[in-house]
């Protein structure tokens, strides 16, 4: 028993070491003084009302969420029609397809930053809005496969069957009966697609311009080059922005492993 | 049709399943059609993952000119190797400072309730949702000279300000708090699969705690500590973003060597020459790894 005891002590300091330490950036958001230090000093929203002022803010913040969500349809598109390849099929080599579709994961990002900044540069992609959308989309699409791929396995074949049976065309028995049966995969999928796109920084240091920069780089940049407290605001920004999208992600998932009646 | 009759390797009646007409069927088994569905994803990754390391390798062995200077460059500067050993080491510790703190808690989380379990789950899992940078950013907050953790020591204990950030110290604490879930997740799936009835009945047997512990217990949690410290090992490996934030610019570590090569020094070749090293540790680790444990996946859940 109390061995259980010592192990829940030892659990809840883990926890307050996860969580507690990024909670400081809420309070320094509303820092008056132009200052990191902590505990800040007066309470002011001056920090919030310069983002939303600033148009360089706001324009990074704008192309961010267009990279986002572009990343997310083509990452859902590409990487659902991938899934459903991988699981109707039995073919030599599928774990080896499957594996490749996955290797972004592994691969450290400073080295696939080097190799897109070198073909961006060829092909005149750098800071672009498809050059953005076509990096972010190697990462967050094995997300979405992995997602979809777990849900197709629950999937009943004989429910395709029986609408094949009925007469459902191809098509159509995948939008009236597949694709419903496997949204909260596809859901979960497509906001992992946009939340990893909104918050990658090390391909999107790589693959800037002046002209198109996302807030992560636009962040990064303030931190290393300027001592502008603006960013407490904007990290508490898009801070609660993934944690909102995540917590959806979650519940849809959730919804997921209770027992379809 | 006899739907039960279906069974899960039977390709022809998948070709039914996926809505293909019945002369498909008649044309055998090999219904090869849905392998299209993969060449949009087949094309984005070779264009944009596949060739682009492709050209980071052709540039390692020809830039400036053809040859392997580049890597005999990597391999014979003695500054080179300190990048390459602290890298490792960094690495290393972190791996372990994360064993430690996981194990207690992925064991914690087998011996619980399952509400207790789900909510422990979702702490180890809420911090993902946050970017790294903003927690590297708070991390900057809480280390810096001025920051909490110094007035608290020089406020109670009356020592100056210690050096947290900069050093290898708030680089490892950092890297920590960010790889602990990826540490946690596969240990705790491994400990589920042990048969709780072990530890008492070695313990029946005559062992004492620690013994049953080492003997029994932690041989049987070894395929998470594998999967859980190689995950942890390779991703810290890579990482960027918090030790150009909380490192030393003295004491940097290989991927911010290589950003420094190609964007400060313009020497491509080197820059290159050094990603290729790192991605060839990071395959040769997970190769070596998965030799020796066969269960474990290549792929566990990594998110960057």
């Amino acid at each position: 028993m109390t061995s259980k005891r010592l192990l829940g002590i030892f659990a809840v300091l883990i926890v307050i070491w996860l969580i507690v330490p990024t909670l400081v950036i809420i309070p320094m958001s509303f820092n008056e003084a132009p200052s990191f230090n902590f505990p800040p000093k007066g309470f002011s929203t001056r920090w919030y009302e310069n983002f939303f002022t600033d148009p360089n803010w706001m324009k990074s913040l704008f192309a961010s969420l267009q990279v986002a969500v572009l990343t997310m349809i083509v990452a859902t598109t590409v990487g659902v029609l991938a899934s459903l390849g991988l699981s109707k099929v039995k073919f030599r080599g599928k774990g080896l397809m499957e594996g490749y579709f996955l290797l972004p994961l592994i691969v450290p990002g400073i080295v696939l930053a080097v190799g897109l900044y070198s073909l961006f540069l060829r092909l005149d992609l750098l800071g672009t809005l498809p050059g953005f959308v076509l990096a972010h989309t190697i990462v967050s699409m094995p997300l979405v496969i992995t997602n979809v791929m777990a849900s197709l396995q629950g999937l009943d074949p004989r429910l395709e069957q029986a609408s094949a049976s009925l007469g459902g065309g191809r098509v159509r028995t995948f939008f009236s009966i597949t694709l419903p049966l496997i949204a909260p995969g596809v859901t979960a999928g497509a906001l992992f697609a946009f939340v990893t796109s909104f918050d990658e920084v090390i391909l999107s240091l790589f693959i800037q311009s002046p002209s198109l920069q996302t807030l992560p780089v636009k962040i990064f940049n303030s931190v290393t080059q300027t001592n502008d407290p603006t960013v407490a605001a904007v990290a508490v920004i898009t801070m609660f922005t993934s944690v909102i999208v995540m917590l959806v992600a979650q519940f849809a998932t959730r919804k997921r492993k209770r027992p379809v009646a | 049709m006899a739907i039960d009759s279906v069974t899960e390797g039977d390709v022809s009646t998948r070709a039914i399943a996926l809505g293909a007409d019945p002369g498909a069927k008649k044309r055998g088994p090999k219904n090869w059609r849905p392998l299209l569905l993969l060449i949009p994803a087949f094309v984005i990754v070779s264009l944009f993952f596949l060739a682009p390391l492709a050209d980071v390798f052709v540039r390692s062995v020809t830039d400036p000119q053809p040859g392997l200077q580049n890597y005999q460059w990597l391999f014979s500067t003695p500054g080179n190797l300190n990048v390459v050993m602290r890298t490792f080491g960094t690495a290393i510790l972190v791996t372990f400072v994360c064993l430690l703190l996981a194990y207690p808690y992925a064991y914690l989380m087998t011996i619980v309730s399952d509400r207790t379990r789900n909510m422990m789950q979702l702490f180890i899992m809420m911090p993902l949702w946050t970017s790294i940078l903003v927690r590297t950013l708070a991390w900057m907050v809480l280390l810096q000279d001025t920051g909490p953790i110094n007035s608290i020591l020089a406020a109670w204990f009356d020592i100056g300000p210690i050096p947290l950030i900069r050093t290898t110290f708030g680089v490892a604490l950092g890297m920590s708090q960010v790889l602990l879930p990826f540490m946690v997740l596969p240990l705790y799936s491994s400990m589920a699969k042990i048969d709780k009835r072990l530890l008492p009945a070695a313990s029946n047997l005559g062992a004492n705690p620690v013994t049953a512990f080492f003997t029994v217990y932690l041989p049987l949690s070894k395929p998470g500590i594998f999967s859980g410290g190689v995950t942890v090992f390779i991703l810290g490996l890579g990482f960027y973003i918090i030790p150009a934030l909380l490192g030393s610019s003295k004491e940097i570590m290989i991927s911010a060597m290589i950003q420094q090569q190609i964007s400060v020094f313009l020497m491509w070749g080197q820059g290159t020459a050094l990603g290729i090293f790192l991605l060839a540790c990071t395959i040769l680790i997970l190769v070596v790894v998965s030799r020796f444990n066969k269960s474990g996946s290549l792929f566990p859940g990594v998110d960057r």
